[in-house]
């Protein structure tokens, strides 16, 4: 690792072609950032994205990356992972992705806490299939699929989270860039898995979840004095609902990570030119 | 023709059935004997009625037959399930102080051995040694010396301490002088024994060893029958070598997983069933277009949906074979033999990651459920080369650059191969996509890198097919006017109904296919043949439409979807009927 690494390093030559004024920029530009703060550089990162105006950040950074199927993201994530636990691994994708066809995923990588960070790009909107209800659109929210809105409460992410026994909760917006890194980098920096709810907004499709709807609502926890390692007080601001907060909300300073628990620590590449050496025992095991 | 002996032991699900079984198999097979069995699950009745099987025979015996000499019947049932295979002079084994067992009707000419195998393992310290009673008392029938039980009882139960071991060593003689004083019948059996050291093993367990010796380090897999067993050897032997099964939340997860591990650089794998390939099946592509070497493994059963869960069928060849939307280059290979899930699988890993595709290894049921004896050396470890294809390491990344020092994962070769870079490599930083990419992993909608990318991966294919030998394995008179081709587990069946076709005055050649795709060419087999007959376990005959389509010849089709593997003498009739041109009223489906 080079200590002389710029958050631009992790920049692809590809121009990004989100919408002028996408919330997804913000989101990468903190990616990126918070990547190379924390000591990473493109060579020893792998970026998994997923599927949606979101998941073309795996096209966008520099860094081993792949762009998978819509909502697998997570799993592929996990696998690189465990197979070399050198890795600073990084997935992120949209809130359909990870909210809706991922979601069982999500649940399971909650409970799995390998340790790797996952940013959800969340502008309430399926983006690139042009506007339609997201798992986090609100009731009535009114799409081209959904004409009276989806009539079903929106999926409380962080909630999810939560209950599915996370070590880390934070949630960001895409336009404070300062502080969406800071949060970014200390999911990376957690020993676990960093979950990151980043709300993106979509400028062309969703006219009610704006930068000026986030702007006047969001309320930093940094100014709140919240103690991130409540998680008495971290269960009451999730379950509120009807406020947006930003900042890290739980963090289980204690949290060891699946692959730790399990005594992973080698490259699984390295393999020998042929059978183990003491392969035949295997053999003989079926006497 | 083995001079085999045909032993089963029936109840209901629950019973200890399969231990019980494993147990006499194992004794047999460190007699020097070879096993062949085979499990009756679900019933054709219904319920919970499950039986395991043992064929055994000084000489190597490949298939199970319609045949059933020595029967321990825990049950009333069981003895009816097995009516069609019993026969005159058969020997039923059975409880008969036992309540539900106490109307039991021993069928004319049978030879009905009332044994008290509660009462008896009681007397050896427990009811639940009831199944090993009924062993002993098997033994004393068979004319099998009790002393080799002893070290399966030993292997069994060793972990539960000393005294479990002797009590059930005890109840076992017990139900041998039972049957030695009680019945003075001579039994036709005397079951030699030989110096033969065997080992005794399933296809799921062979499928799971030849991963772990190609190099195998990550596994993941969501439970399902029959293919659980391989994730179950896995688990704990793959952690000795650094590596790690995952139980993931599902079938999308668990290819993913491994997906994201091969990326990494790890030799991985996943193991499934026929609902867990379909749910597999998005990612198939993702595979194939990114480049990424993994071995998926389909243990088929009976489909569709969820079928006969517990039966057997190969019915996925098409799904194998064309599964996944858009054109996914891919390789299918198909173990023939328990010994072969082992070779079969050594060879998947190599040819995934020296081409970098998915490869299908398609075993089923029949070769999953069966424990058959082999010589050690028939896994000889020595002989299992790992090839890791073309890996960039450091000190060769600089020639795989382009002009502005980018690493080209998918760069068009004239072999079709791209070099790849593990993550963690200087410079060797990339990216790919599952959509349509140029030669650095962007994505691109031009139409001359389409074309390019479309053509390399292509050429992969076409390399292979140049670079590897993909034989069939030959049996029966290589001059004959019949030929028979299969794939997959029918070949143990064939193999011994090339005997009973023989003694028939039918010469059979058999050619028995483990390369689906790519596969040997036949046409010069088939041009040779008067009569060509492709055998299969599922209804259309999807073998037999690939071949057809080869050779643009019709062939006969003998195929079974009944959920029962062939038998080798069942098997031997349908071909005979195929070629006097009887109608035999079975399953069988010919080409118009
Ligand atoms: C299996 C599958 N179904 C549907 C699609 C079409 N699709 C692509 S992206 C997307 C939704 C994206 O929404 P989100 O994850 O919120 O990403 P965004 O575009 O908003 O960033 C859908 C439905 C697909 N690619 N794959
Ligand atoms: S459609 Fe919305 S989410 Fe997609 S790029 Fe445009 S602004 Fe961004
Ligand atoms: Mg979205």
């Amino acid at each position: 690792m080079s200590s002389d690494v710029r958050f631009t390093d992790f920049k692809s030559d590809k121009q990004p072609t989100w919408c002028p004024g996408c919330g997804d920029f913000g989101t990468m530009n903190g990616m990126m950032k918070a990547l190379a703060e924390t000591g990473n550089d493109p060579d020893n990162t792998f970026v998994v994205a997923g599927i949606g105006c979101s998941g073309k950040i795996g096209t966008y950074m520099h860094s081993y990356a792949l762009h998978g199927v819509h909502g697998r993201a997570l799993p592929v994530g996990i696998g690189v992972k465990l197979a070399n636990p050198n890795l600073e691994v990084m997935v992120a994708g949209g809130d359909g992705d990870g909210y809706s066809i991922g979601a069982g995923h999500f649940v399971h990588a909650v409970r799995r806490n390998v340790d790797m960070s996952y940013v959800v790009m969340d502008n309430r909107i399926y983006g690139l299939t042009k506007g339609q209800a997201s798992p986090t659109s609100r009731q009535d929210f009114e799409t081209s699929t959904t004409p009276e809105g989806p009539q079903m409460p929106p999926v409380n992410p962080l909630a999810l989270a939560l209950a599915s026994g996370a070590t880390f909760i934070a949630q960001s917006f895409s336009s404070d860039s300062q502080r969406h890194a800071q949060i970014i980098q200390e999911a990376i920096e957690h020993n676990g898995f960093g979950f990151v709810n980043t709300y993106s907004p979509c400028v062309t499709f969703n006219d009610v979840d704006t930068y000026d709807y986030f702007r006047d609502s969001i309320v930093d926890l940094e100014e709140e004095g919240h103690d991130r390692t409540d998680r008495e007080a971290a269960k009451e601001k999730i379950l509120e609902g009807d406020r947006e907060y930003m900042g890290v909300i739980y963090r289980d300073e204690n949290s060891v990570p699946w692959e730790e628990r399990e005594g992973l620590d080698r490259n699984m590449a390295d393999i020998p030119d042929g059978a183990p050496d003491d392969a035949m025992d295997l053999v003989r095991e079926f006497y | 023709m083995p001079e085999d002996l045909n032993w089963a032991i029936g109840g209901e699900a629950g019973d200890g059935i399969d231990s019980t079984g494993k147990i006499f198999a194992q004794a047999l097979s460190r007699a020097g004997r070879h096993v062949f069995t085979s499990k009756d699950f679900a019933s054709r009745i219904r319920g919970g009625y499950t039986a395991y099987k043992v064929r055994t025979s000084v000489d190597r015996v490949e298939s199970v037959v319609d045949r059933l000499d020595i029967l321990i019947a825990l049950t009333e049932r069981t003895i009816d399930e097995n009516m069609d295979e019993l026969h005159k002079g058969s020997v039923i084994i059975y409880d008969g102080e036992r309540s539900t067992m106490q109307d039991v009707e021993v069928p004319e000419g049978m030879v009905g051995l009332s044994v008290p195998l509660q009462r008896l393992a009681e007397d050896a310290g427990g009811a639940i040694m009831a199944n090993v009673v009924a062993l002993g008392a098997a033994c004393e029938v068979a004319q099998f010396p009790i002393e080799n039980l002893d070290e399966s009882l030993d292997k069994r139960f060793g972990d539960k301490g000393e005294a479990i071991v002797e009590n059930n060593k005890e109840a076992a003689r017990l139900g041998q002088q039972y049957v030695a004083e009680e019945y003075d019948h001579e039994f036709d059996y005397d079951l030699e024994t030989t110096d033969a050291d065997y080992v005794l093993l399933n296809g799921d367990e062979a499928i799971g060893m030849g991963a772990l010796a190609a190099g195998c380090r990550f596994y993941s897999g969501y439970p399902i029958t029959p293919a659980t067993d391989v994730m179950e050897y896995l688990t704990g032997r793959i952690d000795q070598y650094g590596g790690k099964v995952v139980q993931a939340e599902d079938e999308l997860s668990a290819i993913n997983m491994a997906l994201g591990a091969a990326r990494a650089g790890a030799r991985a794998m996943t193991a499934t069933s026929g609902p867990g390939i379909d749910l597999m099946t998005e990612t198939f592509g993702l595979v194939a277009t990114t480049e990424t070497p993994l071995v998926i493994c389909d243990v088929m059963r009976s489909g569709p949906s969820t079928g006969m869960p517990t039966k057997q069928e190969q019915g996925d060849l098409n799904m194998a074979l064309y599964g996944g939307h858009g054109e996914v280059p891919r390789f299918v290979v198909a173990p023939t033999s328990v010994s072969e899930c082992f070779w079969k699988t050594v060879e998947a890993f190599n040819y995934a990651e020296k081409y970098q595709t998915p490869v299908f290894l398609v075993s089923d049921l029949a070769l999953a459920v069966t424990e058959q004896t082999f010589p050690p050396e028939a896994f000889d470890m020595d002989e299992v080369e790992i090839e890791r294809g073309k890996v960039v390491d450091e000190a060769e990344i600089d020639g795989w650059l382009n002009d502005k020092d980018q690493f080209q994962p998918h760069f068009p070769s004239a072999d079709g191969i791209s070099p790849r870079a593990f993550p963690g490599t200087t410079d060797g930083a990339h990216m790919t996509t599952g959509l349509e990419h140029d030669e650095l992993g962007r994505r691109t909608e031009e139409e001359e890198v389409r074309i390019e990318q479309v053509d390399k991966r292509t050429q992969k294919v076409r390399t292979a097919r140049e670079e590897e030998d993909w034989d069939y394995r030959e049996f029966g008179d290589p001059g004959a006017d019949t030929l028979v081709i299969s794939w997959g587990s029918n070949e143990g069946a064939m193999r011994e109904a090339l005997g009973f076709l023989e003694d028939r005055g039918h010469d059979v050649r058999f050619i028995s296919v483990p390369y689906i795709f790519p596969r040997p060419d036949l046409s010069d087999e088939i041009a040779a043949a008067d009569d060509v007959i492709v055998v299969e376990c599922n209804a259309t005959g999807q073998f037999a439409d690939v071949i057809e389509h080869d050779v643009l010849k019709r062939v006969q089709r003998v195929n079974k979807y009944d959920g029962v593997r062939f038998k080798a003498d069942e098997l031997a009739s349908e071909i005979e009927n195929t070629l006097t041109g009887v109608d035999s009223g079975s399953q069988e489906v010919t080409a118009e």
